[in-house]
């Protein structure tokens, strides 16, 4: 199978100022169907920058993108657009759900930008329900955020990243946020995910133990590959979680301070 | 996204700030209003002058005497003397000419009993009630008679009436001294209102103007003569008057006319311009609120777009186009400015009836002046709101997902 994404000499530099920044300082990779690619690295070293790349957000200023044999770095604006919405789900660090706006809408969200699918409302409401139920979250299709817990936003994000059926699934440190119980159980629904529909996840964090659920390993340093190697134990999120202790009652019925509101990670 | 979501999602947008949005639409509301109400003042008095002229008249010609000139110095309008009551005859045979008033201007202190007033006494001529369809209310008008004797009658305006006798009282067969000469007062005329430049017609005494000529002024010419054509038409009679009155007066070609001929049409164009003129400035200075409105909105959006650079952020992230934001912004601008815009028709509506209602001011609210607010309230949105939804989807995804 040929590379669902593949990378050539990839530059990107920044100009801020009278300072240049160079961020991507030419790297080669490739990701195959399938793969579930964890990309580390310090802080600066280009991992944001590829991932922003990876993404369509971002164009590089040299070198070529391909996303499933197309050269994406060429692309216009409106066509980038369309790329982020059928062909990749982004999840981020801080959820970025609209707030006072249900999980259902949240999740439909990327169906509205579609505009060649056409789907009645009914039919959207359908598959954003699908959607929610492939990450466990049902039950909540009508809660806002705020009435949800880090874990169960993050789970709606994903089901919103999942709803346009994308080959690949960008996540920019999604357990950042989230405590070790419900990581694991975030980073679980991203397995079965990879594992299951055969999706290509591609995983930004500088958590080692994070990174250690992929099947392959980018560490950067510097605008530049340092190490791409197969990770040779895999962790298995569903079996770690078994092996936990059950977890603590439910949250939603128990009396407590309200969650600072920068901790809601919601967009107003 | 379909327009039928942009609208759902602008609405839900706005609802999320209620008291933001009703004050953003405060502007509009106020600004459409008062466009509305200006031009509804504008037209309703423009339509009260229609009413007058039609009330004078529509197929009326005044003729008035002009300038002389006497050793090249040209004295005011009015004060030529060439204008004569055989003038005013002649003008019978003009075609086209129905009613002909020879008329004679004087003032003069009247004395009744006890009262007095000062008051224009017009000399005139038979046909004057039935040239300005102006019948008497008590009495009678005078008659040829009177007018070849120059008898000492007058028939009253209704002010001169009230103030010298009362209202409501019937003064017929009551003597009146005017310039200390004895009148006999034989009618009194129907109200008839403002005239055409807003001066009092029931503030006058009509008497023939052969007594205004002998006994009144002595002279022996007139000063106006009232003409009413056969039809409403007058601008050809006019013209013919104008002729006729030259050959009479021997006028060379290139001599100046030394009298004026004036349709009732011409003077009440005069008018109708003016308040045209006043109803475009008042309603421009009410534009001026539908402008400060339009800086509201552009403002709030702007405060909006900032607000929600990472909701933008994310939209643009998963697929949203540059301009599906622009849309979602521009139409948010459009519905304050639309929806202010048919609050403000009824605000508009509403302080109409009011003036009409508390101040008697005359109001009328053309068809056309709807759609006009309403469109010029949405051009504002469109104006006003294009900016700040640019500027929406201008935004970088990469910034905006990382602004705090």
């Amino acid at each position: 199978m040929p590379p669902v994404i593949s990378v050539k000499n990839l530059a990107k530099t920044y100009v801020v100022g009278e300072v240049t920044v160079r961020a991507l300082r030419g790297c080669d990779f490739d990701v195959e169907p399938g793969e579930f690619v964890a990309v580390t690295g310090p802080s600066g070293s280009g991992k944001s920058t590829l991932m922003h790349i990876l993404g369509c957000l971002d164009r590089p200023t040299s070198g070529n993108y391909f996303l499933d044999g197309k050269d994406v770095s060429k692309m216009s604006k409106d066509d980038l657009a369309a790329v982020r919405n059928r062909k990749i789900g982004f999840v981020f660090q801080g959820f970025n759900l609209l707030s006072r706006t249900t999980a259902l809408d949240n999740v439909e969200l990327p169906l509205l930008y579609n505009g060649s699918l056409k789907l009645k409302t009914a039919e959207r409401h359908k598959r954003a329900m699908d959607s929610l139920e492939a990450v466990g979250l049902g039950m909540r299709h009508h809660h806002y955020p705020n009435q949800l817990s880090g874990g169960q936003q993050q789970r709606v994000a994903i089901a919103r990243a999942l709803i346009t059926q994308p080959s690949i699934i960008l996540a920019d440190e999604p357990t950042g946020n989230l405590d070790t119980r419900t990581s694991i159980e975030v980073m679980g629904i991203f397995q079965r995910l990879n594992i299951e529909r055969g999706i290509t996840i591609i995983l930004i964090t500088h958590e080692m133990d994070i990174a250690e659920y992929g099947t392959r390993l980018v560490r950067f340093r510097d605008g530049k590959i340092q190490v791409d190697q197969k990770i040779a134990k895999r962790r298995d999120a569903a079996e770690e979680l078994a092996a936990l202790p059950p977890p603590e009652p439910d949250l939603q019925n128990v009396v407590g301070d309200p969650v600072p509101a920068e901790h809601l990670g919601g967009v107003s | 996204m379909s327009i039928f979501m942009t609208l759902r999602i602008a609405v839900k947008a706005l609802n999320r700030n209620k008291m933001r949005t009703i004050l953003t639409m405060l502007g509009m509301i106020i600004g459409v209003g008062a466009v509305i109400t200006m031009v509804a003042l504008g037209r309703g008095a423009q339509a009260t002058i229609e009413e007058q002229v039609k009330s004078a008249g529509t197929n009326l010609i005044n003729i008035n005497s002009g300038n002389f000139q006497s050793a090249g110095v040209r004295q005011g309008a009015g004060m030529a003397t060439t204008l004569t009551a055989e003038d005013a005859t002649s003008l019978r045979q003009v075609p086209g000419v129905q009613y002909v008033a020879a008329g004679v201007n004087s003032r003069g202190q009247v004395i009744a009993g006890n009262q007095n007033w000062s008051t224009q006494v017009q000399g005139t001529d038979v046909d004057l009630p039935a040239i300005r369809n102006w019948p008497t209310k008590f009495g009678t008008f005078f008659t040829p008679t009177d007018v070849n004797t120059a008898a000492k009658v007058a028939v009253l305006g209704t002010v001169v009436a009230d103030t010298l006798f009362g209202p409501e009282v019937d003064p017929t067969g009551q003597i009146i001294r005017i310039r200390n000469q004895p009148f006999k007062v034989i009618g009194v005329m129907t109200s008839k209102g403002q005239g055409p430049f807003g001066q009092d017609q029931d503030d006058t005494i009509f008497t023939p103007y052969t007594t205004v000529q002998k006994k009144l002024q002595g002279i022996q010419h007139i000063n106006n003569i009232t003409v009413s054509s056969e039809t409403a038409d007058t601008a050809p009679v006019a013209e013919a008057i104008g002729a006729s009155l030259r050959t009479r007066h021997k006028l060379l070609p290139g001599e100046p006319d030394d009298f004026m001929v004036r349709t009732q049409e011409e003077i009440a164009s005069v008018r109708t311009e003016t308040t045209r003129t006043m109803t475009t400035l008042l309603a421009a200075i009410a534009g001026v609120s539908l402008l400060v409105g339009g800086i509201g909105i552009m403002n709030i959006m702007l405060v909006s777009v900032t607000e929600r650079t990472r909701e933008i952020g994310l939209r643009l992230a998963i697929g949203a186009r540059g301009k599906d934001v622009l849309l979602q912004f521009l139409v948010e601008a459009i519905v304050i400015s639309l929806f202010g815009g048919l609050l403000g028709i009824g605000l508009g509506f509403g302080l109409s009836a009011a003036l009409e209602k508390f101040l008697q001011w005359p109001t009328s609210i053309p068809p056309n002046a709807i759609g006009m607010a309403f469109g010029f309230a949405a051009a504002t949105g469109v104006f006003f709101g294009f900016y700040p939804a640019r500027k929406a989807a201008g935004l970088d995804p990469i910034e905006a997902l990382r602004y705090e």
